[in-house]
């Protein structure tokens, strides 16, 4: 058993929700800067440079990466042999606010979705899995609503062939367009039930984008590297001026579902993907 | 590079056309979803109207940037002030163009019906680095809040700009930089 005091976690999520904020994740620094070697349309370039510069600016002079700050969601691994002394959630959210304040970020949150209300810090969007172990793993993805508002969900027949689960998630980024800041990464979630597909679309956008996931199998591996081309040849392109980089990455997580369905969710990322995540 | 200044006039703004990169300098007000239904309420038009209480600032030649900053870090001008999504103020764009707004800045494309407004009136729209929120603060010279502070980062801001770069969306002929259109 091991003893974990809510102060602990919510210093721990101060901390990470500063850091997704002002230190672009170095996968997506890395693809952004791959990017740019590739892109040839000239305005293309011109936007590619000022998202890269954008980043180095956000690190060192302490402003947000960008000014949507998100909802911040939060994925909590918990082992189960870890006790908490207090209230979790609570940490969590006095975490994202006290993170928020220091960090000059912004209350993009309404406490009302009808009838709105004042911008506030939290509620962040929790999320809770119980695993093996005596760890406490937490990771926050501050997520923008210019990309969020792209997500799409598509509950299939069971006999829908692969093709056409394609060209929804292709058609789901076309539809985006310029819209939502791309280029983009393109989670995917395959399977479970309405809710888990749309979770899992989430999640996949956690995991790094320049390297195929071994736990996925091969196929996913090649469904992946197909979708990445077949958007690319959507020629949306930086900002939508178009050229070949319309996505860093697309990254898939699948479950198993029930023999009358075929979930497929979609969550874009725009290029300011932010994540950080650390371990108690 | 074209360098244009505000209040934009009817032959500044003619002569862009889509695509352009502009720079652009002088007073420019921020204003987002909730800024924008308030504004065609106090002027009396649009859903639930009342009667006239007028705008808090001169629309007519004006230019509106659809932002909501981060919170202002000690010492710096603002916080992070990059664009957000153009298309969910479509509702209100045709009639702030009515009372003589001539310039919007934001991310992404316009509806049908607003890409005929400005034609119809001869605005244009902008866009602007999107999510380069951090890199656009340093074009940023004066800000202030002069309206609708209560909607916190969706308050309307007097910000001064100093050669903000810009690219032209769409034209005052109609015209948009995106080829594929929807
Ligand atoms: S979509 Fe992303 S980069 Fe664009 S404004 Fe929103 S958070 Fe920022």
């Amino acid at each position: 058993m091991k003893i974990i005091k809510t102060v602990q976690i919510e210093k721990l999520v101060a901390r990470l929700a500063i850091e997704a904020n002002l230190i672009l994740r170095r996968d997506v620094y890395s693809a952004l800067r791959r990017a740019y070697l590739q892109e040839k349309n000239q305005r293309g370039r011109k936007v590619l440079k000022a998202i890269i510069d954008n980043a180095a600016i956000a690190r060192e002079e302490k402003l947000a990466i960008c000014q949507d700050t998100g909802m911040p969601c939060v994925f909590v691994e918990l082992g189960q042999e870890v006790i908490i002394k207090g209230d979790l959630k609570k940490a969590i959210n006095r975490g994202i606010e006290k993170g928020y304040k220091e960090g000059f970020f912004r209350n993009s949150i309404v406490k009302d979705p009808l009838f709105r209300g004042r911008g506030q810090y939290n509620p962040a969007m929790i999320h809770m899995n119980i695993v093996l172990g005596n760890k406490l793993k937490i990771t926050i993805l501050p997520k923008g609503f210019g990309c969020e508002n792209k997500a799409r969900l598509k509950m299939f027949n069971p006999t829908a062939r692969i093709q056409e689960v394609k060209k929804f998630i292709v058609d789901t980024v076309k539809d985006a367009g310029p819209d939502a800041c791309p280029p983009y990464i393109v989670g995917v979630g395959i399977g479970g039930t309405a809710d888990y597909a749309c979770l899992m679309a989430k999640k996949a956008l956690l995991k790094k984008i320049d390297i195929r996931h071994s736990t996925v199998d091969r196929l996913t591996c090649k469904l992946e590297k197909q979708l990445l081309d077949e958007i690319n040849r959507l020629s949306i392109g930086p900002m939508g001026f178009g050229g070949k980089v319309t996505c860093l990455g697309v990254n898939i997580e699948t479950y198993p579902t029930h023999i009358a369905g075929l979930p497929v969710a979609v969550n874009i990322s725009c290029h300011a993907l932010r994540s950080a995540s650390s371990s108690l | 590079m074209i360098k244009i200044y505000t209040p934009l006039n009817k032959k500044s703004v003619q002569r862009l056309k889509a695509g352009d990169e502009v720079l652009l300098s002088g007073i420019i007000y921020t204003a987002r979803d909730q800024a924008h239904k308030r504004l065609v309420r106090d002027k009396g038009i649009g859903k639930g109207r009342g009667r006239d209480k007028g705008l808090p600032f001169n629309i007519e030649n004006a230019v509106i940037y659809y932002c909501g900053p981060t919170k202002t870090p000690p010492g710096k001008i603002i916080g992070s002030c990059g664009p957000t999504t153009s298309r969910r103020m479509d509702e209100f764009t045709p009639q702030l163009l009515k009372l003589g707004l001539k310039g919007m800045i934001g991310k992404g494309d316009r509806s049908p019906g607003v890409c005929a407004a400005i034609k119809k009136y001869k605005a244009v729209h902008f866009l602007t680095f999107a999510g380069c929120a951090a890199f656009l603060n340093k074009y940023i010279k004066k800000a202030r809040v002069i309206a609708y502070k209560d909607l916190g980062p969706g308050a309307i801001y007097e910000l001064e700009v100093k050669d903000l770069p810009l690219f032209v969306g769409i034209d005052c002929r109609g015209r948009s930089i995106y080829k594929t259109k929807k």
